[in-house]
């Protein structure tokens, strides 16, 4: 363990390296810690020398005494620990529990205790989830009332979506989605606009929090075992889940230029640390498909800390990001010190759990050739929303003259990683567009994958639904109504 | 009157702004130890031994309790003594506590516990329903049968006749906290728990059994549980048992939290169940015959299994009058977690079984299932006829001809059928199903002793009021209502009333909040401790103003004797003056109940709870995805206490209801080992899940039944109403093919997939 770590031995420290246990904090074996400054609720925090992997719920609770902000999972499923989080970006809702504390730096946290006005008036949510009966045991209720308060500060009236992270095993939502239709007609509190303005001061930060994608790649460069940290949705369960140790972490945070979407004369190119949030904002008008399925990636908490590189790197075969950008043909982009490399993302993904990446080599880019959108895309789950996909389905369907085009047919959850459907894509390119070709297309797609059963579906209902994917694809270019969630009672 | 107003939860402001206390937010004194359970990875064997030095080792670890080193009973069963704390010489299921860590932190805690090894001789573990049955393990002898009629005879008689069979899912509970328990070290070896459990006193029971006192040196409080639903009746009594004999053992507070995989791995869930029915029935789908057999997996522990199976016998009727009727149950004994109360407590099972034969005989006779279920309800209590229940209880209060005929009309049932069977026509790939199920829900514990409540109420000398009884608080709203109830018996605000924490060393003996009847006994208990003191104070009043004290009126805050007229803080301030006890402790039981659990014979509940439910719902026949698109709820809460906090009962059962149905899944794999452990894999409603259009009205009259302000419990019924979500998805799938919708629980988009290919295959009926 400490081998991998010696080429980290340069980084300043103001004390010896802790091990064992602080007061209610773990400070996992061998970690080194950093420093962070952040503010809180309106007051400025420094912290030196906390585990890097201390999660702001644990800190929050057990170290400041604010028991306001719940857990109710510990892996950012449940929203009970919902913060709001702000930047000059502007404010964001955060699951606290997989948020690790350097993740915070130059932002300011509101919890629920930082909420209503000091001399006790209440933000119109909190006072609308009263008025219209919106809490019953109140455990959930402040991680609702943060995701309603920073949705009501943004202007978003999808309160489904807002609240989508949020579970309630009370209430049923009924009186919670009237609370937040009253208040979103209320002024926002003209405190919270103001938080954007008053960021702490940037501070230095510590080695393992590069500013640009140059310092990065020298720093994974000298020490290749450390674990990249992005926006931790996956990460943050290696260490409040499997109780891991990271061994030497590189948050990716601060990595300014690795975030962001630009146009080329080509297409686009997505830094690896734009997040799901970024990416569906700028994507779903040009891709409605993708736009649905990003919708339902996650929540609004997971989404505003994903990335897209993240979700890449991780080679999950049930992340949606993958199969989606697969469909739409795009390229990654991998960086190891200066020197670079791409291909088409579906042979990043080598096999389960592996990837074509090399030590020291990180995901830099993603890009999108432009394209008129022929995109489907289908995310199949247990539940609607928040939930990990039993199959992805991203169907690129070019037509062109009444036949198909070069299709792009990409899935997840079928295999052991994200991966294109080669032999349906040549039941179907060039074949007129008919049931016919559908059902042919079907019976490839059986040839394609051999799905395994797991606690979110059967093999067999994971082929049968696929292959019902590519139909329902069909009757939705003849103009059938095919999507339960655009029928109204 | 403060009873009726729709005030809000008492600790709505606390909720909003997170200074709502929970157990895990109560500070707790220097030195507080945390406790992690090691758990068997193994569903049965021998246990032969455990390696827990890297436990022992590990940082911030203080001790390591195992089976041999409690003190005194290792028992947290509430019923049976066969729920060891800490497994001894044999493992019953993976999950199961074999040690106890104590150490300086929660996450030390945990990572210690992971650490240990345990050396168990595996065996072959009984982990379903057909496993169980073929080595015959279950609970009690043999099944339990109760009957009414001769139901071979009319079976063999009947004109029409239909068997099947169904699994029903079972569910996880998912109350947003976790398991909490906290336990303070006093003098003399005293110890104070906190404890989020909904049954203080079975706490204090059990930790004193634990640590070898009387039940008077255990004190236990609960201000408020993040939520209950029956899974913290019994299943908190681990944690608060290791707190304290860790507590005893190192002398300092202790505190356990589950982690939420270790809390949904430990803890029983609702009992799954296959029902299997044989029924026979006329050709306008009257029903003459009807033979169940109930299946319930129970899991490794009796816990309160035998009372769940009970229940769900007698709802298997819900709101229909069976003249020749037997109900046999086997209780099925196996290596998963101990299936326990939640809500509704067998009556969801028992319920669901009946609603499906409704379904399977409307689609044998093509009939519209309202049509089959209106020929087979009890008559209402004004039709005059005397009929009985299966168990022979007579149904003197039934209203749902009324009520399911008032939704219909509201909810405009024929004529969105019509329109529905319009739209299916033309579309291709979607269908849609409506379904309207009733509810009839027995009211009182089936153990009758437990019927029984106690308070404790105090008026000082300033005219406050402090509000004692043995509920406790987990959402439900009980607190507010009963503050209303007092508010209203001295005629003052509610906010003259201090609600305070349930507490073992005020009201003793308390039953578990539960069996919905939270409110109907202990709001009783404080009405009885109300006038007990307003009596007294009446009489002293009387004579210093010269009336009689049946003259004395206490009304908005005023208090009227003769023509003198006081404030209430005025008039306690002069009763005190006179030395007159302002200090009642309140007592309750229900009236009127007595029934043989064994022969199923009697009268086990006060009055039934009515409701019905229509539902509207939409599938995907390419993918079995589907969502509710509307519901409209009737439900008959009597005189309601607080319409908003009833209807907040009937809108959270109504959607946790259609999520057993639904979406939430338990997945074991065939090890024994639970695969759906976490939000991640067990998928609760969220919020786009709830229907689109909801409408939900309260019922209104008062309770015939002499309940407390004549209300009507509504913790439990409204749960059962979401079985018109599944019924309607059962409607769906039957608009894609011929046969009858073999549709399975949980309704899943896999299981709607399955169900749509067997209505596309299988032969007309």
């Amino acid at each position: 363990m400490l081998s991998s770590r010696r080429s980290f031995s340069e980084i300043p420290r103001s004390t010896p390296h802790r091990t064992g246990v602080g007061t209610g904090i773990w400070y996992r074996g061998g970690v080194i810690p950093m420093d962070v400054s952040f503010m809180l609720n309106g007051t400025s925090v420094t912290l030196t020398d906390v585990s890097p992997t201390t999660t702001l719920l644990d800190w929050l609770r057990e170290e400041r005494g604010l028991k306001g902000t719940k857990e109710g999972c510990n892996e950012g499923d449940c929203g009970a620990c919902t913060v709001m989080v702000t930047d000059v970006d502007g404010a964001l809702p955060l699951n606290a529990c997989i948020l690790f504390l350097p993740q915070l730096a130059g932002k300011h946290v509101t919890t629920v205790e930082g909420l209503s006005e000091a001399d006790g008036t209440l933000h119109p949510v909190q006072d609308a989830m009263i008025v219209h009966h919106g809490s019953q045991c109140g455990f959930c209720t402040p991680g609702v009332v943060m995701s309603m308060a920073t949705a009501h500060l943004n202007g978003d009236t999808d309160h489904d979506t807002a609240l989508a992270g949020n579970l309630c095993r009370c209430t049923g939502y009924a009186p919670i989605i009237r609370a937040a239709q009253e208040a979103a007609s209320a002024p926002v509190p003209p405190r919270l606009f103001d938080l954007s303005k008053s960021l702490p001061a940037a501070a230095s930060l510590p080695v393992n929090q590069p500013m640009t994608s140059d310092e990065l790649a020298a720093l994974y460069m000298s020490n290749p075992d450390a674990t990249l940290i992005a926006g931790a949705t996956d990460v943050g369960l290696w260490v409040t889940k499997q109780m891991r140790d990271l061994g030497d972490v590189i948050f990716l945070n601060k990595c300014a230029d690795l975030r962001g979407i630009s146009e080329t004369p080509d297409g686009w190119r997505i830094g690896a640390m734009t997040t799901i949030a970024e990416v569906e904002r700028s994507f779903a008008p040009l891709f409605p498909g993708l736009g649905t399925m990003l919708r339902r990636y996650g929540s609004a908490q997971v989404r505003a800390a994903a990335t897209l590189g993240g979700n890449i790197a991780n080679g999950s075969p049930i992340g949606d990001g993958s199969p989606a950008m697969i469909a739409l043909g795009a390229t990654i982009h991998l960086r190891m010190g200066d020197a670079r490399r791409q291909m088409p993302l579906e042979d990043f993904f080598v096999s389960y759990g592996k990837q074509n990446r090399r030590p020291g080599e990180f995901v830099e880019t993603i890009s999108v050739p432009h394209q008129a959108d022929t995109l489907h895309g289908y995310k199949l789950s247990k539940r609607f929303d928040q939930d990990i996909s039993a199959v992805c389905g991203c169907l690129n369907l070019p037509v062109l003259d009444g036949r198909f085009g070069a299709v792009r047919l990409a899935f997840g959850g079928m295999a052991g990683t994200p991966a294109r459907a080669s032999r349906a894509e040549a039941a179907l390119s060039g074949q007129p567009v008919t049931r016919a070709t559908i059902d042919a297309a079907m019976v490839a797609l059986a040839s394609d994958f051999t799905p395994m059963s797991d606690m979110r579906a059967s093999a067999g209902y994971r082929m049968k639904a696929a292959q019902n994917m590519l139909l329902r694809a069909y009757h939705s270019l003849s103009g059938a109504e095919t999507d339960v969630q655009e029928v109204r009672a | 009157m403060s009873v009726s107003k729709s005030l809000p939860h008492d600790a709505a402001r606390l909720h909003v702004t997170g200074a709502a206390r929970y157990v895990d937010d109560i500070p707790t004194p220097a030195g507080t130890l945390h406790l992690a359970f090691g758990t068997s990875n193994v569903a049965r064997g021998t246990l032969t031994g455990l390696d827990l030095a890297a436990v022992r080792s590990a940082a911030g670890v203080v001790t390591v309790l195992t089976a041999s080193d409690l003190p005194f009973e290792n028992d947290v069963s509430p019923s049976n003594h066969d729920e060891p704390l800490l497994a001894e010489h044999t493992v019953h299921y993976v999950g199961q506590p074999l040690f106890v860590v104590v150490a300086t932190s929660h996450n030390a805690a945990r990572a210690a516990a992971r650490l240990g090894h345990a050396r168990i001789d595996a065996e072959t573990p009984i982990l379903t329903i057909d496993q169980a049955l073929a080595a015959n393990s279950r609970f009690e002898d043999g099944p339990r049968i109760y009957a009414k009629g001769n139901v071979q005879a009319a079976l063999a008689t009947g004109t029409n006749r239909l068997s099947g069979r169904f699994e029903v899912g079972g569910q996880e509970h998912f109350y947003l906290e976790g398991q909490t328990a906290l336990a303070l070290p006093g003098e003399n070896g005293d110890m104070l728990i906190h404890s989020s459990t909904q049954h203080p006193t079975e706490i204090q029971h059990k930790v004193a059994e634990a640590i070898g006192l009387p039940m008077h040196a255990v004190r236990v409080e609960t201000r408020r549980m993040g939520g209950g639903f029956g899974g913290k009746e019994s299943q908190g009594n681990a944690l608060a048992v290791a707190c304290a004999v860790a507590a005893r053992a190192t002398g300092q507070p202790c505190k356990m939290r589950y982690d939420r995989d270790d809390d949904m791995i430990i803890t029983g869930k609702r009992h799954d169940f296959r029902i299997e029915y044989d029924v026979a029935f006329e050709a306008d789908g009257r029903l003459t015959a009807v033979d169940f057999t109930h299946y319930a997996r129970c899991g490794w522990a009796m816990d309160l299994s035998l009372p769940v199976a009970d229940r769900a016998m007698l709802h298997a009727d819900n709101a229909y009058h069976l003249t020749d009727v037997r109900i046999t149950s086997h209780r099925l004994k196996t290596n998963t977690q101990s299936a326990t109360a939640f809500r509704g407590f067998g009556g969801p099972q028992g319920i669901v079984g009946i609603e499906r034969v409704m379904d399977h005989i409307a689609s044998h006779l093509g009939l519209d299932p309202l049509a089959v279920r209106r020929k087979n309800f009890y008559a209402d209590s004004n039709a005059g006829i005397a009929q009985t229940t299966p168990y022979q209880q007579p149904v003197t209060d039934c209203i749902i001809n009324a009520l399911v005929e008032r939704l219909g009309h509201s909810a405009a049932y024929e004529t969105r059928r019509a329109a529905i069977a319009q739209w299916n026509a033309q579309s291709k790939v979607l269908k849609r199903g409506i379904a309207l199920t009733p509810v009839k829900f027995g009211i009182s514990f089936t153990l009758t002793h437990l019927n029984q409540a106690g308070a404790l109420v105090h008026v000082y000398q300033d005219g406050s009021i402090h509000l004692n009884h043995g509920g406790t608080e987990m959402g439900q709203g009980l607190f507010q209502k009963i503050a209303q109830i007092a508010a209203s018996e001295f005629g003052v605000p509610p906010g003259q009333i201090k609600i305070t924490a349930t507490d073992t060393a005020k009201v003793p003996n308390t039953s578990a909040t539960a069996a919905s009847s939270g409110t109907d006994l202990n709001g009783m208990a404080v009405v009885s401790a109300c006038q007990t003191i307003r009596k007294r104070m009446a009489t002293h009043l009387g004579e210093v103003y010269n009336c009689a004290a049946c003259d004395v009126q206490f009304k908005d805050g005023q208090v009227q004797a003769g023509a003198t007229q006081l404030s209430f803080a005025e008039a306690a301030q002069l009763t005190y003056q006179a030395r007159i006890s302002l200090s009642a402790t309140g007592f309750y039981k229900t009236p009127d109940i007595k029934w043989n659990r064994i022969k199923g014979v009697g009268q086990p509940f006060f009055y039934f709870a009515y409701g019905a439910a229509v539902a509207e719902v939409v599938i995907d026949t390419l993918t079995g995805e589907n969502r509710i698109l509307r519901a409209d709820i009737l439900h008959d809460a009597g005189q309601s206490l607080n319409p908003a906090l009833d209807i907040g009962q009937i809108e959270g059962g109504y959607v946790q209801g259609a999520g057993w149905l639904t979406t939430e899944e338990l997945v074991w794999d065939d090890k024994g080992a639970l695969r759906t452990h976490a939000p991640a894999t067990y998928k609760i409603p969220a919020c786009s899940d709830r229907p689109d259009v909801f409408n939900v009205a309260l019922w209104d009259q008062p309770n015939p039944a002499q309940t407390v302000y004549r209300s009507k419990a509504v913790g439990e019924p409204p749960f059962m109403l979401g079985i018109s979500a599944w019924s309607a998805l059962a409607d769906a799938v039957a608009a894609c093919g011929p046969a009858y919708a073999d549709l399975q629980t949980p309704a899943t988009a896999e299981a709607v997939l399955t169900a749509i290919h067997h209505t596309q295959r299988g032969a007309p009926e």
